[in-house]
């Protein structure tokens, strides 16, 4: 494998395995809450229809699509989310934003499940309705990012399959250790996993971007590591930076800070 | 027919979330690199030059945007200013 095929399947792995954590945590609750047959069935479904659009949106991309103009508008969307997850991460990492409770969705979602004053207690054997649409829910909204990482990264550099197979090496992989220490999804460290994914991302979009319009790179794909190297410099500059802009909040506001982040995510 | 009219507002909303959301300035600084490699693709090295910095720069600009409204929600003690 090519260094440019390595940092792909690696990007692919750590994006989908970020959001299979932020998956599991909500299966894992509506199983422990409504009964596990349906919350599985309902994830099963979400991975199921995530997989036909790979194949569906995916093989037509890199068939029919000349591979300058997918290179540009894939590299764009890659740059797009590429940013967003950094800047996510970087604010977190230097405490401008609380990072991402797995313990505190997981208590969170139980709570508004386990209403006694719900219609559907003592169904946890039969099927229902509720916790199939939310554990199918979250897996297709938490996969979509993953499927569109999957298709970007896999079309630009016409390896669908491999990027489509370390997708599913994370979910299988994230999914069996997370069921496995079932409520410890918190010790998982999503903030740096999330971060190198950001890295990553912003690096091919950048790196098709200017392909893509002709401007060849010194060192055609080797030019991939060195601006992953490049914005692990940056990333760790701006961290720096945007701790020095830390200042301590008033009790009351910072007591707010913290509601609102549960609130948010 | 309404089901259609469902979905394509979804689909709508996925999208506007996923590529503007609450970064906007990222989506401008993307269509900017875009329009930079365009410009410059006869000057190899002031175009590879000119999209590199481009991105650091908007980077760096969101995050501080992120950090100062993040701030201001605290201040606010609502949802206002969320990154």
């Amino acid at each position: 494998m090519s260094t440019t095929e390595v940092t792909l399947a690696l990007a692919v792995f750590l994006a989908s395995a970020v959001e299979t954590v932020e998956a599991l945590t909500i299966v894992l609750a509506t199983g422990a809450t409504r009964g596990w047959r349906s919350a599985l069935e309902g994830s099963a479904a979400g991975v199921v229809l995530l997989s036909v659009l790979v194949g569906v949106v995916g093989v037509p991309l890199v068939r029919y699509v000349p591979i300058a103009t997918l290179r540009v508008v894939i590299g764009a969307l890659l740059l797009v989310l590429g940013l967003s997850w950094l800047r996510k991460a970087i604010l977190r990492a230097s405490g401008h934003r609380a990072p991402h409770d797995e313990d505190r969705i997981y208590a969170d979602t139980v709570s508004r499940l386990d209403d006694p004053s719900g219609p559907s207690q003592g169904l946890a054997s039969r099927r229902d309705a509720l916790a199939f649409v939310i554990s199918f829910k979250a897996v297709l909204l938490e996969g979509m990012e993953v499927v569109l990482i999957v298709l970007s990264l896999g079309a630009s550099a016409h390896r669908l399959g491999l990027a489509a197979a370390s997708a599913a090496a994370a979910v299988i992989i994230i999914g069996t250790a997370g069921a496995l220490v079932a409520r410890q999804l918190s010790a998982i460290p999503e903030n740096v996993m999330k971060m190198a994914v950001g890295i990553m991302l912003t690096s091919f979009g950048l790196f098709w971007v200017a392909e893509g319009m002709g401007l060849r790179w010194p060192g055609s794909d080797l030019a991939v590591p060195v601006l992953i190297a490049g914005f692990v410099g940056v990333t760790g500059l701006a961290v720096a930076w945007m701790r020095s802009l830390v200042r301590p909040a008033p009790p009351g506001v910072a007591a707010a800070l913290a509601e609102r982040e549960g609130a948010v995510r | 027919m309404r089901y259609v009219q469902r979905a394509a507002v979804a689909f709508g909303r996925f999208w506007w979330d996923f590529l503007i959301g609450d970064t906007p300035e990222l989506f401008v600084g993307t269509l900017l690199v875009v329009g930079a490699a365009a410009l410059l693709r006869h000057d190899r090295l002031a175009g590879l030059t000119v999209v590199v910095l481009l991105t650091v720069v908007f980077l760096l600009a969101s995050t501080y945007r992120g950090r100062a409204s993040a701030a201001r929600g605290a201040a606010d003690g609502n949802g206002a200013g969320q990154v």
